[in-house]
């Protein structure tokens, strides 16, 4: 049947001309072009002895910050996991005791938080979705692992310790900084 | 029967019939919110003023229009009657400062309240307030009083609506909690410590518009939106047992009353089913809830038989 397109190409068997078979000119150009490659600059870089330069917004590993007085900003109201896209955050809430108010910024905290680093495709709505600036994405690569089960990430993991915070300032909208300013 | 022409509807209704109910059976848009007006109760309404109307034409007779905003769930109709809801501007604007006074003592802490995500006040302000605050001044603060083994009371929420005082009133023989004092100093308490332990005092949580009322066996449990709400009943002989059950897998995190549209519940159940009640061998489930497209517990919502019928058949 005709095609239609007009588009497809017909498939011919002609016999190869004699340059054509012996190969010669073919591979001499192929290998003209990488050793053309040798003078110019490499694409790759020697990770992880070379770092390439990364954006102060590059969505990376997550953190889940602490307040001014150290305290869990997190409360576990679990829209991070119902903006999640590939569903990769799981949380389970507990209820603030008498006593824990330096550990836990509101009345009601998360007992576990997970992230399944698998499952996560970095999007950053988490992010977006969180109403307590708690959860960030940060310019930290994940580290590759041997074990499937070590990518799943949990309080351990996320929430920043109190002695090395992790500045998320660039991160943070002009509105909302201002709204923080403003609190103060 | 007087006709009443609701935002350019026209309907006939039963004489005596509140403009509220008139717009109710219209249905749609014409619908104002209400937070304080409850069918199922008498006496319930003309307090949280979110359901004012402008009455353009005050009836066949005398057509003058109404001086101010009336609050429709506490006007009845009147033959001829023009009513502007959605379609006032003045209405609009009134019901934007009215959710402003709402919120002024109401914390923003639908993140930790158990409410969020089926708050009639988050419902109301999403839909008319506006997104910022000019309120500046510290909000309302209480001592956290306890009012029982089930209820939790949150009075920093509560709008002051007096459902759930009507609640108690009309349900149960002996009514134990009230509103205390006057002003902004009102609170919802029992006065003398006391527990809210009827066996249909449950009911104030489902009629709760804000969470000020909450389960406390549900308390921090889950999300809403993470549950599977599901129409179920059981032979019980204190209520009619029809309730909804609010599934994890196949676990029962919760049981609530059945709501219509307007989050009024159609039958109060009982303490026991509400509460005591989480074994799902002791319910029959009928099927999933019917929920609206843009309501957030939609999210993930499949409207599917339940699964041991569909085994029934395979």
């Amino acid at each position: 049947m005709k095609s239609l397109t007009n588009r497809s190409l017909q498939v011919s068997n002609r016999k190869m001309t004699l340059m054509e078979r012996i190969y010669l000119p073919a591979i001499i150009g192929g290998m003209f072009i990488t050793f053309k490659h040798i003078f110019k600059k490499k694409a790759t870089v020697k990770w992880p002895d070379e770092e390439r330069s990364r954006s102060e917004v590059y969505r990376g590993r997550h953190v889940l910050k602490r307040d001014e007085k150290g305290a869990e900003r997190c409360t576990a109201c679990g829209l991070c996991a119902v903006a999640c896209p590939a569903e990769a955050i799981t949380m389970v809430s507990s209820e603030r005791k008498k006593g824990e108010e330096a550990l836990y910024r509101e009345e009601k905290y998360a007992s576990v938080y997970e992230i399944n680093m698998l499952r996560c495709i970095f999007c950053g709505l988490c992010e977006e979705a969180c109403p307590k600036e708690a959860i960030f994405l940060t310019k930290e690569l994940m580290p590759a692992n041997y074990e499937r089960s070590n990518f799943i990430y949990g309080k351990d993991r996320l929430v920043e310790p109190t002695d090395s915070r992790v500045d998320v300032s660039k991160r943070q909208e002009p509105a909302v900084v201002m709204n923080k300013y403003n609190d103060k | 029967m007087p006709k009443v022409t609701i935002d350019g509807h026209t309907i006939e209704v039963v004489e005596g019939t509140s403009i509220l109910n008139a717009a109710r059976q219209i249905g749609g848009d014409s619908v104002p919110p209400a937070m304080c007006y409850y069918s199922k109760l008498d006496v319930s309404g003309g307090k949280c003023r979110t359901c004012l109307v402008e009455v353009t034409k005050g009836s066949e007779k005398d057509p003058r229009p109404m001086p101010k905003l009336v609050a429709s769930c506490s006007t009845p109709v009147m033959d001829g009657m023009e009513v502007g809801n959605k379609t006032s501007a003045k209405v609009m604007d009134a019901r934007k400062g009215v959710v402003e006074f709402l919120l002024i003592n109401h914390p923003l802490d639908c993140p930790i309240c158990d409410q969020a995500g089926e708050c009639d006040l988050q419902n109301l302000a999403y839909e008319h307030g506006a997104s910022g605050t000019r309120y500046e001044e510290d909000k309302r603060v209480f001592e956290k009083i306890d009012i029982g083994p089930n209820i939790q009371l949150h009075m920093t929420r509560c709008i002051l609506c007096y459902r759930c005082v009507n609640t108690a009133e009309q349900l149960t023989e002996k009514r134990v909690h009230g509103v205390l004092k006057r002003g902004d100093a009102s609170e919802i308490g029992t006065f003398i410590e006391n527990s809210l332990d009827n066996e249909f005092i449950g009911n104030v949580i489902d009629v709760c518009p804000v969470g000020a009322l909450t389960d406390k066996t549900f308390r921090f449990k889950s999300r809403v939106w993470f549950l599977n709400p599901m129409n179920a009943h059981r032979n019980c002989e204190k209520c009619s047992g029809e309730t909804v059950v609010w599934m994890f897998g196949d676990e029962i995190y919760r049981v609530t009353g059945r709501k219509d549209a307007y989050g009024e519940v159609k039958n109060f159940i009982c303490n026991t089913c509400r509460f005591d009640t989480k074994d799902l061998a002791q319910w029959t489930i009928e099927g999933p809830r019917h929920i609206e497209r843009d309501s957030v517990i939609g999210q993930g919502h499949y409207e599917l038989k339940p699964t041991n019928t569909v085994k029934e058949i395979g």
